[in-house]
């Protein structure tokens, strides 16, 4: 039997004040993978993610979860933002912001209990943050708060996480933390799409990648189309001068 | 006290707590802005609702001038969105238009609007007791008391009702985007919120002093707590405490009531961005000079570590060395001394084990930058807290 579709997006073109970010991407992502969408700066690699995520507008296409719109799969799906798209110095605490993801499946009105708090706590120590539960926000580092972000992920218990460069501002031991809990996700038979920056990792962690740049250059196994080729494509310069400098 | 005394000091307690509990929400959202530019631009609202209803206080004036509000503040998204200019530049330019065709609007007709500029900037609320409400007559209290009581209650009831969705479509728009929350109806909800308290509020403390009862109040209590909850009751507190002592400053001094009102917030506000233990003047003050001492209690430990030689380590010329003076010399090694990390002997210093592992354990900070490497310093200093 053909493994189902996590996401399928068609013809989607978005743009900012009618210059195109977006431009025309087909993409279908097979359930049970942990793709990196990479591409260089302005790609629309954020984009793609809010286009799915219904938090901006496309001008055309279409996009399902599981087949039906996204609208009617929000509890299927959990979402990572960047880390700096946030204020850490809002007035809350570890805790609290796990507990946000949680919001989603309550619905309108309703307050979260014990049982959204023991989610909470279990997501926190996952993560192994639980002893940071009442810090203040702006008091975790870099790493502690993305890792935050992580668990807050982790409470909506999805199928399907989106994660906006999870890895950025982070140190080496949050960057294994982190991939070694995607990784864990994957094997649960979650599907992982991370926005991801550094290419030399891609072979290491991810065993899908799209290559973006404001088209669709390519999607497809690591093994197969991570190449010079597409790399080139993507990114407009000879990618072994690059990496190599 | 006189039964007017007391009115009007229960009206300035409704007004201060029902600007204080969105202003909490604008402060957050750095929109503290818009509600200048509300306050002001609804006044073509109120004057064009008064020709309508003929009373300041009817509900259908409130909703006619708080829809003047909400097109205020879309007027400043449109004008953004265009990209000419920046969100500042739109609420300066929308405004003072629509504030002077207000002024017009009532100078035109003065003779038939109880309403003139000095009110319009300042409110007036001696003469809140005079306009009473009649119920079948019977003559059951200010009007303005009615109104802004009914104001004050639904503001709580939304708040009750919407705190999950206030606080995360303020913190992460993105997340609540996708969870379904749409930040949007949050936005135009806190808008409309805001407008409608801002006109209810305005016929008591004018178009100005209104922003500082909504903003005031919340950027008090955001220097002291960091808690949501907190930081409502909070600046809920600081709107009552500004509201009765106003009201008495104004009394002793025969002084705009309005105007002690906000003398007070300002004064608090002073007061506790000086005082503030956290977050206050003096208290980052006091944290840097400490930081100081540490860094230089550091750098001494570190010296200490890199030489074995006896004549770098010799008290008498540790100055030298460090090319410190000698003030700071003696505070760092007193320092280093009460703290058992170091011994002296024979005029040399040495580190004891204690100082020898703590400045490992800071090197290997200054060299990896991990955080999880100094969470056990933390509670001893302040150099390693954030």
């Amino acid at each position: 039997m053909k493994t189902p579709l996590a996401v399928q997006v068609d013809d989607l073109t978005v743009a900012y004040n009618y210059k195109p970010v977006l431009w025309d991407i087909d993409l279908a992502v097979p359930e049970g993978v942990l793709m990196a969408i990479v591409g260089p700066n302005g790609a629309g690699k954020s984009t793609l993610i809010k286009a799915i995520l219904g938090i901006i507008k496309p001008i055309a296409g279409s996009i399902s979860i599981y087949g039906k719109p996204y609208e009617e799969q929000r509890k299927l799906v959990a979402y990572v933002p960047q880390k700096g798209s946030v204020d850490w110095d809002f007035p809350t605490t570890a805790l609290d912001v796990v507990m946000m993801g949680t919001y989603g499946s309550l619905g309108w009105i309703k307050r979260p209990g014990q049982k959204e708090k023991k989610a909470a706590l279990e997501a926190l120590e996952k993560v192994g943050m639980l002893s940071f539960k009442n810090r203040q926000i702006s008091q975790l580092s870099g790493g502690q708060q993305q890792r935050v972000f992580l668990a807050r992920a982790l409470v909506q218990n999805a199928a399907i996480y989106f994660m906006d460069e999870p890895f950025q501002g982070v140190d080496a031991t949050t960057e294994i933390a982190i991939i070694n809990i995607l990784k864990e996700l994957r094997k649960a038979g979650k599907t992982l799409i991370v926005v991801h920056h550094d290419l030399q990792t891609v072979p290491e962690y991810f065993d899908w990648v799209t290559f973006l740049n404001v088209k669709k250059i390519a999607t497809g196994p690591v093994k197969e189309i991570f190449n010079d080729d597409n790399l080139t494509k993507t990114y407009g310069i000879n990618y072994k001068v690059a990496i190599n400098k | 006290m006189t039964s007017p005394q007391i009115e009007i000091q229960v009206i300035a307690a409704i007004v201060a707590i029902s600007c204080a509990i969105p202003g909490v929400f604008l402060v957050l959202r750095k929109m503290a802005l818009i509600s200048d530019a509300i306050s002001h631009s609804i006044l073509p609202g109120i004057v064009a609702g008064f020709f309508i209803t003929q009373d300041l206080n009817s509900p259908l004036l409130i909703l006619l001038a708080a829809i003047t509000g909400v097109i205020t503040v879309v007027l400043v998204e449109t004008i953004q969105k265009t990209g000419l200019v920046k969100e500042d530049t739109a609420i300066g330019l929308v405004f003072p238009a629509l504030f002077s065709i207000g002024v017009i609007l009532i100078a035109k007709n003065a003779n038939d609007v109880h309403l003139d500029i000095d009110a319009v900037l300042l409110g007036e609320l001696a003469f809140a007791p005079f306009d009473r409400l009649i119920l079948s007559g019977m003559d059951v209290g200010p009007k303005s008391l009615w109104l802004m009581g009914s104001i004050l209650l639904i503001t709580v009831s939304l708040l009750f009702l919407f705190f999950k969705e206030l606080k995360v479509s303020t913190f992460d728009a993105g997340l609540s985007s996708a969870l379904g929350i749409s930040p949007v109806v949050m936005h135009y909800g806190l808008m409309s919120v805001s407008s409608v308290t801002v006109v209810g509020a305005f016929d008591a403390v004018g178009a100005i002093l209104v922003v500082a009862l909504m903003i005031a109040p919340a950027a008090t209590a955001y220097l002291l707590t960091s808690d949501l909850k907190r930081m409502i009751g909070l600046s809920i507190g600081f709107g009552l405490f500004a509201a009765i002592g106003g009201y008495w400053v104004a009394h002793v001094l025969d002084a705009s009531i309005s105007g002690s009102m906000t003398s007070v917030l300002g004064l608090v506000f002073l007061g506790v961005y000086l005082f503030a233990p956290q977050k206050g003047l003096l208290a980052v003050l006091y944290r840097q000079k400490q930081q100081r001492t540490e860094v230089s209690l550091i750098t001494f430990l570190l010296h200490l570590n890199n030489h074995s030689e006896e004549n770098e380590r010799h008290i008498n010329h540790l100055n030298e060395h460090i090319n410190w003076q000698k003030v700071r010399s003696k505070t760092v090694v007193d320092l280093a001394l009460k703290n058992n990390m170091i011994t002296i002997k024979d005029e040399v210093v040495s580190l004891t084990d204690k100082g020898n592992d703590f400045t490992q354990r800071a090197l290997e900070y200054i060299l990896t930058n991990k955080d999880e490497r100094i969470e056990t310093m933390k509670d001893d200093f302040f150099l390693f807290r954030g």
